[in-house]
Order: C-alpha cells, then structure tokens, then sequence
C-alpha cells in the first residue's frame, strides 16, 4: 500500500484504521500503519502504551485492538486499496 | 499467524448452518428481511456476495449507516448556502461531490469559493489558525465521530480560536433504529448493527430493540466470517425465540462502550431534533451544541435562510435509507445517475447503497 492509498482510505468517513503506537506524548501519539508514521490524538482512550495497536479513526484512536485483530483488519484495509479503488 | 476470521471452512460451514435453519419454520415460506445499519456492512456483504448467496431467502436491506446518505436535501443546501457566503468550508471529502438543490461543494469549488477537505477535524483548528476568514467545519457523522468533533470544540475553546464554527448535522444510531421501528412502514426481522458507533456507545442503547419490538441485533465486525456469523445469530434468535443484543465484535467492541468518549460528547452537546433524509424530522436523534459553545454554532453565527426542499427528482435514496427500497428500483440507477454523475447522496459515498450496488452488481 503507498502512502496515497492510505490517504484515500483514511478519507472515507467511517472506516476506521488500526496503527501501532510508537510514542506518546501527553494526548498525542506518534503511530505507525504500513511503514507511514503520523500524530494521531489518544485523549478518548485511557491507558495507551507504546507497541499497542489502537483503531484510529479521523485521528484519533477510539479503542485498544490485539495484534490478531489488527492484522485482520490491515489485510482487509489491503484488499480495499487493491480492489476498490 | 492464522487468519481466523478470513477461514474459508468456517465460513463454509457457518454457510451451511444458516442455510439449514432457514428450511425450518418460521422460514420455509417467507423471507426474512435484515437491514445493516453500517455502510461498510453493505459493502462487505455485497462484495463478498452474502446477497447473491441468500437470494430469495434473505432480503438485505440498507439502512440508515452513511452519515453522509441521511443528511437531508435541506441541509446540503445549508452548506451550499455557506459557501456562497464567502465562509472557507472544511468537510470531509465524501460530501463534496453531494448535489443539493442548485448545487453542489464541487461546484462551488469550481466557482472559485474555498473548501478543505479533511480526515482529521482537528485539522481546521490549523486551517482557521492561518486565516483570517471564517472557517465551518460541516459536523456530519455518527457516534464513532461526534467524540473527535466535540475535541475539536474543546480545544477550539481552550485555544480561543474565534473564526472557526460547525455546522452541527450530527446523528446518533439507535434513536434512528427505534424511529424506524415505530414510525415507518417496515417489516425489519433483524438488524446487523454498526461496528464502529458500536465501540463509542457500547451494547447497551440497542437493548430497547429485542426488549420493545422483539428485534434481535448483532453487533458485527467486517470480515465475510463476521458477516456470516452475524447472519447466524440473526437466524438462530429467531428461530428459537430469544431476541437479544448479540455482540459478535468482541475483540472490539466493550460492553459499555468508550467511557471517555461518550463523557466528552456529553460535556459538549445536547440532544435535540433532526431531520434525516428519507426520515423527516426525528426527535432527539441529533446533537446540538451547549448553551457554553454556542458560539461555534454556525447555524447561529452566519444567518442562514434555507427553506426545506424536495428530493432530486425521481431519487429514491430516501426509500432506500429507510430499507423500503433496493437501489435496483430506482429509475436514476446506473441510467442518469452513476458515481460520475451522481443525483443522489447514496450514489456519492463509498458507503452509500446505491455506490456499493453499483461497484459490485446485482444478479
């Protein structure tokens, strides 16, 4: 997936997009998605570690996910970037 | 790792077991109809031909998920309105392309007027800090976005940043589903709940479903097994007579929801009356701001006269909303209106209806 793909996914309202925290700084982050890095905001979601992996949608992340799950999700967020658009 | 949720065997037997279900009464002799409330279910189903494989035995129907599909004719043209008034819109993107009465984001951006598409609302806090011009952040979504928005509003406010409003088009789920149930002509045996307004407000404000109506409600993720396993509750609730809230989305969705993401909403917005497009008005389905935030309310900072208009002609996205339609019924469908040349909303949005029916067709 290039950047431009994440982009045009991140663009659809609802979808919501899991990344891993690399760090965090007070209610930012810095969280990674396919190698792209971006601040993302963790305000709504208490007790955010580094190496987690959250749901981010518009920016902000709105729940703690497993790496099971976020791995479902990315191969889906894949095919969408594949597929569809 | 193995990919549970992508199993095709499991996938397979799920299949099998619905299929088999579906012999027994109450189905041997009538379809059931079950409306998913997510556009991002829609396309999962119609992509991965759960439509096509329950032909005749399941009816889907497409609710009202697309936040950008239920905003009303009227308050398109708000937009438009605001536009035309010299204000510097930032939206998100799929409503640009949304037709209102005269016109549309597109063409008023082809008229030489400004708008900034964003992912990220907090975005226009940058947008408004750079200009000296009114910015109006077009507040459409559901509970998954109402928390990022009432950010926005905070920080708006801490920052006393003061050309910057919203024009507060917000909604929230199950008010919807309840008014569905009551107020328009339906005939809703199920009901594929959205995943992600499911991870704010939790299980809980489906419980009036089953309990008032008898409606069983799964909560689901996106994945062909999620969908399948949905289905299966749906079918087995019915069956057996034991209407719950299935939560099938788990490994995401807690059962009270995000805590701190509900408190924020609460701390920024009230309840108050909206009109949904295929609805009409619905009581205390939408979110205003309160009294302390009023003045980033655009609706009240800019004086915006729009008078209620009528649907496209012809443009049953509406009816479609409402699950009293298939985008197939509509005489626009694949004719005039295509997502190049979109009349209707549901045409417009990756998650509306009519966009999915036509991406991935219909046997």
């Amino acid at each position: 997936m290039v950047p431009d793909d994440r982009e045009k996914i991140e663009e659809k309202v609802c979808l919501a997009v899991p990344y891993r925290i690399i760090s965090k700084h007070g209610i930012k982050a810095v969280a990674d998605v396919f190698g792209i890095r971006k601040e993302i905001d963790i305000r709504i979601l208490d007790d955010v570690n580094v190496n987690d992996y959250v749901l981010v949608h518009a920016g902000f992340a709105i729940q703690k996910l497993d790496q099971e799950a976020a791995k479902t999700t990315l191969d889906l967020l894949r095919e969408i970037s594949e597929e569809q658009i | 790792m193995k990919n549970k949720f992508k199993d095709n065997s499991q996938l397979i037997q799920l299949l099998q077991q619905v299929d088999k279900l579906l012999t027994l009464s109450p189905f041997a002799d009538r379809q059931c109809n079950f409306m998913e409330i997510c556009g991002t279910h829609t396309v999962s189903i119609l992509k991965y031909g759960f439509r096509n494989y329950f032909k005749k035995r399941i009816n889907f129907l497409s609710g009202p998920g697309c936040p950008v599909c239920v905003t009303s004719q009227k308050d398109i043209d708000k937009v438009i309105s605001l536009a035309q008034m010299g204000v510097r819109i930032a939206t998100f993107g799929d409503l640009i392309k949304v037709p209102g009465s005269k016109s549309s984001l597109e063409e008023q951006m082809a008229l030489g007027k400004e708008v900034n598409v964003v992912y990220n609302p907090l975005d226009c806090l940058k947008i408004a800090d750079e200009t000296d011009e009114e910015v109006v952040f077009i507040a459409v979504g559901f509970e998954t976005t109402i928390p990022v928005i009432a950010s926005l509003i905070l920080d708006a406010k801490k920052l006393r940043i003061e050309n910057l409003s919203i024009l507060p088009l917000m909604k929230t789920i199950p008010t919807a589903l309840n008014f569905l149930l009551t107020n328009l002509e339906n005939e809703i045996d199920g009901f594929i709940c959205p995943g992600h307004v499911s991870v704010i407000i939790g299980e809980r404000p489906y419980k009036i479903i089953p309990e008032k109506y008898g409606i069983p409600c799964v909560i689901a993720g996106f994945e062909p097994v999620d969908i399948g396993l949905a289905i299966e509750s749906l079918v087995s609730q019915i069956r057996k007579h034991t209407p719950i809230v299935d939560n099938r989305y788990k490994r995401v969705v807690k059962e009270k929801g995000n805590i701190s993401a509900r408190r924020l909403i609460e701390e920024v917005f009230e309840k108050t009356d909206v009109e949904w497009r295929g609805f009409g008005e619905v009581p205390a389905s939408g979110l205003k701001l309160r009294e302390k935030f009023s003045k980033f309310d655009a609706e009240k900072k800019f004086n915006i006269n729009v008078k209620s208009s009528p649907e496209p002609e012809g443009c049953i996205c509406g009816e479609v909303i409402a699950g009293k339609k298939q985008p197939v019924e509509c005489p626009l469908f694949a004719k005039k209106c295509t997502p190049d040349t979109p009349i209707g909303p549901c045409m417009v949005s990756y998650e509306g209806a009519c966009s999915a029916f036509y991406k991935y067709g219909e046997e």
